[in-house]
C-alpha cells in the first residue's frame, strides 16, 4: 500500500449515475507518483468516465477524487485551473479546435497560461511535433489532416505544457503499428524520464504491455482487478479471463 | 354519480399534471435566463481581454457584417416600400400623402431598422454561431478548453458578442437608408408624392433632437437599440451552443432555440428601450 505522499491520484468509492444509468459504483484506485497505470475494461464500463473525474470535467455523486491532496469537488475555480495546467488529456476523438491550424491548436494553451515570448512558443511547438513525428503539419487544419494524425497532435497537445500528470484515452486508437510503437515508447519514456504520471485507458493489450507499470480491470462500475503489468494477461478472475479470451 | 366523480378527479389529475408541467417549464426558463445574465456579466467584466481576441472580433466583424449586407439590402428596401404604401394609402384618403416621408423615416429609424436587423441577425448569424459553438461542445472541445484553462467565455464569446453590438447599428443604417429610399419610390411611383418632398419631409423628421443629447433623437435611439439587439443575439446563441449535447441533434435544437429566444429576447427589450428612450 503506498504512502500518502507517494499517491499522486486517488479516487475513494466514486458513484456516478447519468439518468438511471448507474455508471461508477463505488470506485476506488489510486496512482503512484511517476507511475503509470493502465485500465482496461468493456465498452460502458466507465473508462472515459473515470477519467473525466480526474481531471474535474465531471463531479462524483458520491466519493472522493483527489489529485495531489486536492479533492476535486471541493477546489475553487483558480486552484482547480492551477491543478489542471499540471494535468495533460488526450482525448479520445482528440477534441482540437476545428477553425486553428495544428499549430496554433498546441500554441493555445501556452499563449493562454504562460508567459512564453511568441518565438519561444513556436520553438516548443516544432520540438512537440516532432515528438509525435509530425512535423511538416504545423500549418495544416484539423480537416486537413487524417484521424490518426489528429490523435498525434491531441497527444502533442497535452504535452506541450510538459505536465506532471498525463491522462490517455484510447491513444492508440486509429493509429497504425508503426506509429503505435513509437507513440508507445514515447508514453513510456515521458514516465521512465521526466517522472510523468500516466493514467492510460486502453483496449490494445499490446499497448498496455508497451506502457504501463500495473494494469486495472473495471467491470460494472468498479476496478475489479488489480495486477501488475506481469501477471495481469494470466488472470484468476473469470470475469477478466473471459474478456480476454483465455 | 360515479362518472361525475370520475372525471371530476381525471380533472383534477390533468390539471396537476399541467401544472408540474408549467412549473418545469417555468423552472427551465428562469434557469436559461439566469445563465445568459450571467453570461451577459461575464462578458462585460472581461472587455479588457478585447485586444487579446483582435483576431476572432475582426474575424467576427466580417462574418456577420459583410456577408449580411445583401440581406439586410434587400430586406430593408422592401420593409421601406410595404410602409410607404401601406400608410400612403390610408393618408391618401385624407389627402395627407405628402407626409409619407415622416413617416416612413422614424418607423424606420425607431423601429423598423434595429429590429428587422436584428432578426436578420438572429437568423444567419444566430443560428450560426449555436451551431458552431453546439458542435464544440458536442465534439468536447469545449471540454478540451476547460481541461487547457482556456477561458471559454473571453475565447468563444467576448469576441462575438462585442462584434454583434458594434456591427448591428452599421446594418441598422444601411437598413434605415434603403427603406427611406424604397420608401420614396413608392411614393413617387404609387402615390404621386414628388421625390424632393418625400425626402425633405424624411430628412426633417429625422432632425429632431433629444433634450439630453443634441443628436438626431430617432437615429441615435434606433442605432443604440440596435447595439443592444445585436449583443442580445450574440449571447442569447452562444449560450445555447455552449449548453448543446446530445450530438447532431442536441446541436439542431441548440440552433432553433437561438434563434427562437432572441427574436423573443429582442421583442421584449425593445419594448422596454422604448419606453426608457421614450417616454416623455
Amino acid at each position: 500500500m503506498p504512502s500518502d505522499a507517494d499517491t499522486l491520484i486517488r479516487l475513494e468509492g466514486v458513484h456516478k449515475s447519468f439518468g438511471d444509468q448507474h455508471i461508477l459504483r463505488g470506485l476506488s484506485f489510486d496512482v503512484r507518483r511517476g507511475q503509470c497505470l493502465g485500465v482496461m475494461g468493456g465498452s460502458g464500463s466507465g473508462k472515459s468516465v473515470t477519467l473525466r473525474h480526474v481531471i474535474g470535467l465531471l463531479q462524483p455523486d458520491a466519493g472522493r477524487v483527489v489529485v495531489d491532496g486536492q479533492d476535486m469537488a471541493q477546489t475553487s475555480e483558480a486552484d482547480l485551473a492551477a491543478l489542471r495546467r499540471r494535468m495533460g488529456y488526450v482525448f479520445q476523438e482528440s477534441a482540437l479546435i476545428n477553425w486553428l491550424t495544428v499549430a496554433e491548436n498546441l500554441a493555445l494553451p501556452l499563449e493562454e497560461t504562460t508567459d512564453l515570448k511568441p518565438a519561444e512558443i513556436s520553438d516548443r511547438v516544432a520540438h512537440t511535433l516532432g515528438l509525435v513525428h509530425i512535423p511538416d503539419a504545423a500549418d495544416k487544419f484539423p480537416n486537413e489532416i487524417s484521424g490518426g494524425m489528429k490523435k498525434r497532435v491531441g497527444l502533442a497537445r497535452a504535452l506541450i505544457t510538459q505536465p506532471e500528470i498525463v491522462l490517455y484515452d484510447e491513444p492508440n486508437a486509429g493509429l497504425d503499428p508503426r506509429i503505435s510503437r513509437s507513440i508507445n515508447a514515447l508514453i513510456r519514456e515521458l514516465s521512465d524520464t521526466l517522472e510523468v504520471t500516466s493514467l492510460v485507458v486502453e483496449h490494445r493489450i499490446d499497448c498496455l504491455k508497451a506502457v504501463a507499470d500495473e494494469v486495472i480491470f473495471m467491470h460494472a462500475g468498479v476496478a475489479l482487478v488489480r495486477e501488475p503489468i506481469e501477471t495481469f494477461f494470466d488472470p484468476d478472475e473469470p470475469k477478466l479471463k473471459e474478456f480476454l479470451g483465455v | 354519480m360515479d362518472s361525475t366523480s370520475d372525471i371530476l378527479t381525471l380533472a383534477f389529475g390533468a390539471s396537476v399534471l399541467y401544472l408540474l408541467y408549467q412549473m418545469r417549464s417555468f423552472r427551465k426558463f428562469l434557469g436559461a435566463a439566469g445563465f445568459r445574465i450571467e453570461l451577459g456579466i461575464k462578458v462585460l467584466r472581461r472587455l479588457h481581454h478585447l485586444p487579446r481576441r483582435r483576431r476572432w472580433f475582426l474575424d467576427q466583424l466580417f462574418t456577420s457584417g459583410i456577408m449580411n449586407v445583401h440581406v439586410v439590402l434587400l430586406v430593408g428596401l422592401f420593409v421601406g416600400m410595404i410602409l410607404s404604401l401601406q400608410m400612403g394609402i390610408e393618408l391618401a384618403r385624407y389627402g395627407q400623402q405628402d407626409q409619407i416621408g415622416v413617416i416612413v423615416a422614424a418607423s424606420m429609424a425607431r423601429e423598423m431598422g434595429p429590429f428587422i436587423t436584428a432578426v436578420i441577425l438572429a437568423a444567419t448569424v444566430g443560428s450560426a454561431l449555436a451551431a458552431e459553438i453546439g458542435t464544440m461542445s458536442v465534439a468536447d472541445e469545449l471540454s478540451a478548453l476547460e481541461v487547457l484553462s482556456v477561458d471559454k467565455v473571453s475565447f468563444l464569446v467576448l469576441p462575438r458578442v462585442v462584434a454583434l453590438a458594434i456591427i448591428a447599428p452599421f446594418l441598422t443604417v444601411l437598413c434605415n437608408t434603403i427603406g427611406i429610399l424604397g420608401g420614396g419610390f413608392v411614393a413617387g411611383s404609387q402615390l404621386h408624392v414628388g421625390w424632393g418632398l418625400y425626402m425633405d419631409s424624411a430628412i426633417q423628421a429625422l432632425r429632431t433632437t433629444g433634450e439630453v443629447i443634441q443628436l438626431p433623437k430617432d437615429v441615435f435611439a434606433g442605432l443604440f437599440k440596435a447595439s443592444v439587439f445585436g449583443g442580445i443575439v450574440a449571447i442569447i446563441s452562444c449560450s445555447c451552443g455552449l449548453k448543446a449535447k446530445g450530438g447532431a441533434l442536441g446541436v439542431g435544437r441548440a440552433t432553433s432555440h437561438a434563434v427562437r429566444d432572441s427574436i423573443i429576447a429582442v421583442i421584449v427589450a425593445n419594448y422596454f428601450l422604448t419606453w426608457i428612450l421614450y417616454q416623455n
